[in-house]
């Protein structure tokens, strides 16, 4: 055996370098996958809660009362949302995702009271006829944009960026583009379709007031309006989005997912969750709509949940309510080991497949292929999702009632602490054991 | 329009939300007009029905944005994204039209009679467009399907990354954007044109046009479609 002792891999050049300098080499095209950023970045796993000791009274966990409604959209809308958990879908898209796992979407989110959201390409029947309340995207390339489809939704979503990709349009290639899927996007069947990185009829936030308000005037100021925006001068987008008329505002950190996008943009664009969150906190605090009643404007965060503790750490820097999307297709069977040896097969493994831009899922969920679409149960595939969704809950409510906190949106950065100085000075909050908060 | 029977609603005195209230009224129907506009945006937005809509004078952003089944007729010029997204029925503009004319517009016919700004047709799928004067650059950017009819000159970037859409100009094309070619004018393409041009009013010889369209070049994904 050869004794390798004595050799040392660069921390620079490693192999994940390496090997995309000979793919790069190889092919001449960047390389293009789903997922979001994979790096290590500043998350919730560097902050900590102060569980109740001698200054703070503990809830008894499990007997008394922790709450976990919020409602969404309450400063415009005529019906606002009332959701039963604060954790919602986020949008991903009919093409990206087979018809079967957007229903079962709206099945496993219909389940435990929350929503669920469409995405680039429209909405379909299956996914509006399986969820209680639906929030209907309104994206760059209007691919399926319908007013039919507009006054059924429960609440609209304009799409400014996401998380994986701020300042990036999408790309769905044509493996996935099927017959339906290029039928309800008038495109033809089979090509590369690219959706616009910007919307076709407002160029900025002075545009985007009337945008709102015409979806506001179509829809007779039913529905709530959301701005979505992916993670970056979150401040300043908060602060415009609030006056331009949004009812609640959406943010997408870097670790949020994509179906398809370049490695190079989800890795090196944006800005991660943890750092973006106190940022709109803040910019709805100086406006006086953070957790301000009716009159309010509520804030959704993403990119990179998978835990109650996540949860209730976003919600303790600040946020009204939080989206997953990555962790919501593991719950529904993506990347399962029971499909190993197929992962394998196409030069993956299960747990880092990320191909979700080949169609070939073999789980059958980021697919439009109808043999492998067909593995997926979504009524099996809601429930697990539902599953999960409960515990996510359960979870937030456990580390809630431990720092005193009735409800959810009562957790506070107070209640927090930070391991590190990076992820103190992101989410303002002191570092462990210290009173000392980074730049402030 | 038979002023002596339709319903007039008077912008000055009127709030929008009364306006467009009434016109989206379960079984609207018949003829209104709405004057007193002053670049007003969002008139008449989301109407799903067969009425008939004037507006007399100028209008602002999104004017007939998502019509469906209704004639609107906009005495005036219109602001950016006139009949943006419009699914079916008749958008007609007297004078010229801002910027995003019948943007992702999925159906039915725009007409305008004077100039239309830039990126008209942008992302238009399955809309007509007939424009009497000149269309600005980018128009029919990533034009998906619908046709657009252009009477007097294009500018730059026309038809840029264009999908399935057909592009008929009489005049001058600034520089066709990417992916975007001079095609073979065919009998059905004369009859198309011909057929456009009446439906707006016009009786222009079709042999005066061009057709344009895409060199589908760009529908699949390679190192050098990239830019």
């Amino acid at each position: 055996m050869t004794n390798t002792w004595g050799l040392r891999e660069s921390a620079t050049f490693d192999r994940a370098a390496i090997a995309e300098i000979r793919r790069a080499a190889d092919t001449g095209v960047y390389d293009i996958r789903g997922w979001g950023a994979k790096r290590s970045v500043p998350h919730f796993d560097d902050l900590l809660f102060l569980g109740a000791s001698m200054s703070r009274y503990p809830l008894e966990g499990y007997r008394e009362r922790c709450d976990t409604d919020v409602a969404l959209g309450t400063r415009g809308a005529r019906y606002p949302l009332h959701l039963d958990v604060p954790v919602t879908i986020a949008g991903m898209s009919f093409g990206a995702l087979s018809g079967a796992a957007k229903e079962a979407l709206g099945r496993g989110a219909s389940e435990v009271g929350t929503s669920t959201t469409t995405g680039d390409g429209g909405m379909t029947p299956e996914e509006r006829g399986q969820s209680k309340h639906l929030v209907y995207q309104y994206l760059p390339s209007r691919y399926g944009m319908n007013p039919d489809d507009l006054r059924k939704a429960d609440a609209v979503e304009v799409v400014l960026g996401q998380g994986a990709k701020p300042g990036g349009g999408g790309m769905l290639l044509g493996q996935k583009i099927s017959e339906r899927v290029a039928g309800m996007r008038t495109l033809p069947e089979g090509i590369d379709q690219r959706s616009a990185s910007r919307h076709p009829d407002w160029t900025g936030p002075d545009d985007l007031t009337i945008k709102i308000n015409e979806l506001r005037e179509i829809t007779d100021h039913e529905k709530p309006i959301y701005v979505k925006v992916g993670a970056s001068r979150t401040y300043y987008d908060t602060k415009l989005a609030v006056h331009a008329g949004a009812d609640v505002v959406v943010v997408d950190g870097m670790q949020g997912g994509t179906a398809a996008t370049q490695e190079v943009f989800i890795e090196h664009v944006g800005i991660p969750t943890l750092a973006a969150i106190p940022q709109a906190a803040q910019a709805l605090q100086e406006l006086g709509v953070h957790r301000a009643g009716e009159k309010g404007v509520q804030l959704i965060a993403s990119g990179g949940i998978r835990t109650g503790a996540d949860v209730a750490k976003v919600m303790a820097l600040g946020a009204d309510a939080v989206a997953i999307g990555t962790a919501a297709l593991i719950a529904l069977g993506d990347n399962d080991p029971a499909y190993a040896a197929e992962y394998e097969k196409i030069g993956s493994a299960a747990g880092c497949y990320d191909d979700f831009q080949d169609g070939c899922d073999p789980a059958g969920i980021t697919t439009q292929d109808p043999e492998l679409a067909a593995r997926f149960d979504p009524v099996a595939g809601g429930a697990r999702l539902a599953n999960y969704l409960r515990v996510l809950t359960m979870e937030a409510q456990t580390i809630a009632r431990a720092c005193g906190k009735a409800h959810l949106r009562h957790l506070e950065p107070e209640d927090l602490v930070a391991l590190t100085i990076e992820s103190a000075a992101m989410a303002r909050v002191p570092l462990a054991g210290t009173s000392w908060i980074p730049g402030s | 329009m038979d002023t002596l029977t339709a319903t007039t609603f008077d912008l000055t005195t009127t709030p929008l939300r009364d306006v467009n209230a009434a016109l989206h009224a379960d079984g609207v129907s018949g003829e209104y007009v709405v004057t007193g506009p002053s670049g007003t945006h969002n008139i008449a937005v989301g109407v799903n029905a067969p009425v008939k809509i004037t507006v007399d004078g100028h209008v602002g952003y999104y004017a007939a944005g998502m019509n469906q089944q209704a004639e609107i007729v906009i005495s005036g010029n219109a602001g950016t994204g006139v009949a943006e997204n419009m699914m079916s029925g008749t958008v007609v503009v007297a004078g010229n039209a801002s910027q995003s004319a019948a943007a992702t517009a999925h159906g039915g016919l725009l007409v305008v009679h004077g100039d239309a700004a830039a990126r008209c047709g942008i992302s238009m799928k399955g809309v007509d467009i007939v424009v009497g004067g000149d269309v600005g650059h980018n128009s029919a950017f990533m034009a998906q399907a619908g046709r657009l009819v252009v009477r007097g000159n294009a500018g730059d970037g026309l038809g840029d990354s264009i999908y399935e859409a057909r592009l008929y100009v009489r005049g001058d094309v600034g520089a066709l954007g990417a992916d975007c070619v001079a095609k073979e004018m065919r009998p059905e393409h004369v009859e198309e044109l011909a057929g456009l041009l009446k439906a707006a009013g016009y009786e222009d010889d079709p042999a005066e046009y061009t057709r344009y369209g895409s060199a589908r070049r760009l529908y699949h994904f390679r190192a050098h479609n990239t830019y």
